[in-house]
């Protein structure tokens, strides 16, 4: 377990600000708590100071995961968001995209969303552009 | 109209030679003094032009620059010359100012062990001749070089010694403990450098043989020599199934798991501003989009306005397709804008166009 180099996190964040922009760094600087990123066998944690204290007490080979994971570093280090980072992305995501409930179901099984299945759209969301997919009950469903 | 007359030109010149001579003697108050070693003069005359409060005119300045490089050239063709490879020099005399130090004091290096040693003890060194008798040869040699006076390594005779086995090599004795002495000489440079640097030198441990060494080190010892070539191990071969070394470069440091949270927080945030900072305000693509929509826009407003007017005269002026290189709009949208219209222009021209036409058709029905 070891802290990020410069260049680690700024792959990182490039990453992470096409889905929340400049909202990051609440992420970052967060007023209920020292939180930071940890990597661990090449996946990225995001993990409060308290738990970061007491995870160090576990010798790499047993430790499995600490806090929450928010991507790993592939082979050629390119950073890959995971889904498990949704619950921290999506309240500061920029672009949203909501999904009607008859297409919700048929999407979280994997399949493509028809422009009829598609509810509400942020405006002046660009082609291409990172955004978080909600139901239409505002409950994220996944990073796209 | 005619040109100048003959009179008037033959005045001119006249008028030209005179000013000339005027230029070169100059006149001041005080005389310049000179330092013709370093081609250096120098003006003690109070600058009364440039006392004047606010900026001085560059005429002035220049006239004055002019005249100190008059007189100090004229001083330097007073100089006794010389011809140089059919270039006739003037021979400058010696510098007179002197300049200051080009670079620092070079700082006192610390004592090597022999001088501490030396100066603890209170020996000096001692006053040696250059030439020392030769025997042998019965003439002054040197004391050590090339033909010196007592050069061991002439000697077609050694006798052996008392205690020394009679098959051991005496000559090869000798040259090993020359070699030996040098490389003790050598170390020693070498310890006395790293001390003046504060440095270490390179560890040798492991690299002396006992003959008990355990397989790592012999390992990293065979590496070491290999590297230790003039061409750093380029060139070495390497036996048969022999796999090429791993790059054994340095090892990546990491800050520490706990290092100072709050230095690392201020160090990400701003990693974040300058990230920030360089994204470009302005999304390009979405800003030629706009400004294509509304030239589309203007275009099919025109070619509706000229239908209209050509179905009121009966006649139809079409304009034809739409014209291409039309005027290019001014404004700061443009900015890398014609990159970006190149791409998405044929798309858009296809379906746009289409559109258009429909509505113009709709409408006119």
């Amino acid at each position: 377990m070891r802290p990020l180099t410069e260049e680690e996190t700024r792959v990182m964040f490039e990453k992470i600000a096409k889905y929340i922009g400049e909202n990051l760094q609440l992420l970052v600087d967060r007023p209920d708590g020292t939180y930071c990123f940890r990597l661990h066998n090449d996946r990225v944690y995001y993990v409060s100071e308290k738990m970061l204290k007491l995870a160090a007490n576990i010798s790499r080979d047993k430790l499995v995961s600490l806090g929450t994971c928010f991507g790993k570093f592939t082979k050629t280090h390119k950073f890959r968001l995971h889904i498990t980072a949704l619950d921290y992305l999506a309240p500061y995501a920029k672009y949203k995209v909501w999904i009607k409930p008859g297409a919700e179901q048929s999407f979280l099984y994997g399949n493509h969303v028809l422009k009829s299945g598609l509810g509400r759209i942020t405006e002046s969301t660009s082609q291409y552009q990172g955004v978080v997919v909600y139901s239409m009950a505002d409950i994220p469903l996944e990073i796209l | 109209m005619e040109g100048p007359s003959v009179e008037e030109l033959l005045a001119k010149a006249e008028q030209d030679e005179a000013e000339k001579l005027q230029r070169i003697t100059v006149s001041k108050e005080l005389e310049l003094e000179f330092d013709l070693g370093n081609l250096l003069a120098s003006d003690r005359n109070p600058p009364t032009a440039l006392r004047q409060a606010g900026p001085v005119p560059e005429a002035e300045l220049r006239a004055l620059a002019r005249d100190n490089t008059q007189l100090l050239i004229n001083q330097l063709w007073q100089l006794p010359t010389e011809r140089v490879e059919e270039a006739l020099v003037a021979r400058l005399p010696e510098p007179t100012t002197r300049l200051p130090r080009e670079k620092p004091v070079p700082k006192p290096r610390p004592l090597t062990r022999w001088q501490q040693f030396a100066r603890l003890k209170g020996i000096h060194p001692k006053k040696k001749t250059n030439l020392v008798w030769d025997e042998v040869s019965g003439q002054w040699r040197r004391r050590w070089g090339y033909k010196r006076a007592r050069d061991d390594t002439t000697e077609w005779l050694i006798e052996v010694p008392d205690g020394a086995d009679p098959l051991e090599d005496q000559f090869a004795k000798r040259i090993q403990a020359k070699k030996e002495r040098v490389a003790k000489n050598e170390l020693n440079r070498l310890r006395n450098l790293a001390r003046a640097h504060k440095t270490q030198l390179p560890s040798t441990a492991g690299m002396h043989p006992t003959g008990h060494q355990s397989k790592e080190e012999l390992g990293r010892a065979m590496q070491v020599a290999k590297v230790s070539t003039a061409s750093v191990g380029r060139f070495q071969e390497r036996l048969p199934k022999e796999k090429a070394p791993r790059g054994s470069g340095k090892k990546r440091k990491f800050q520490p798991l706990f290092g100072d949270f709050a230095a690392e927080k201020k160090n990400q945030l701003e990693l974040l501003r300058i990230m920030n900072s360089k994204k470009s305000k302005l999304d390009v693509t979405r800003a030629t989009n706009k400004q294509m929509r509304e030239e589309d826009q203007e275009e099919a407003a025109k070619k509706r306005k000229m239908s209209q007017k050509g179905k009121r005269r009966g006649g139809w002026q079409g304009t034809g397709g739409k014209r291409k290189g039309g005027p290019p709009s001014q404004g700061g949208k443009r900015k890398g804008g014609l990159g970006g219209k190149k791409q998405s222009r044929p798309p858009g021209l296809g379906s746009k166009r289409k559109a258009g036409q429909h509505q113009g058709g709709k409408r006119r029905k």
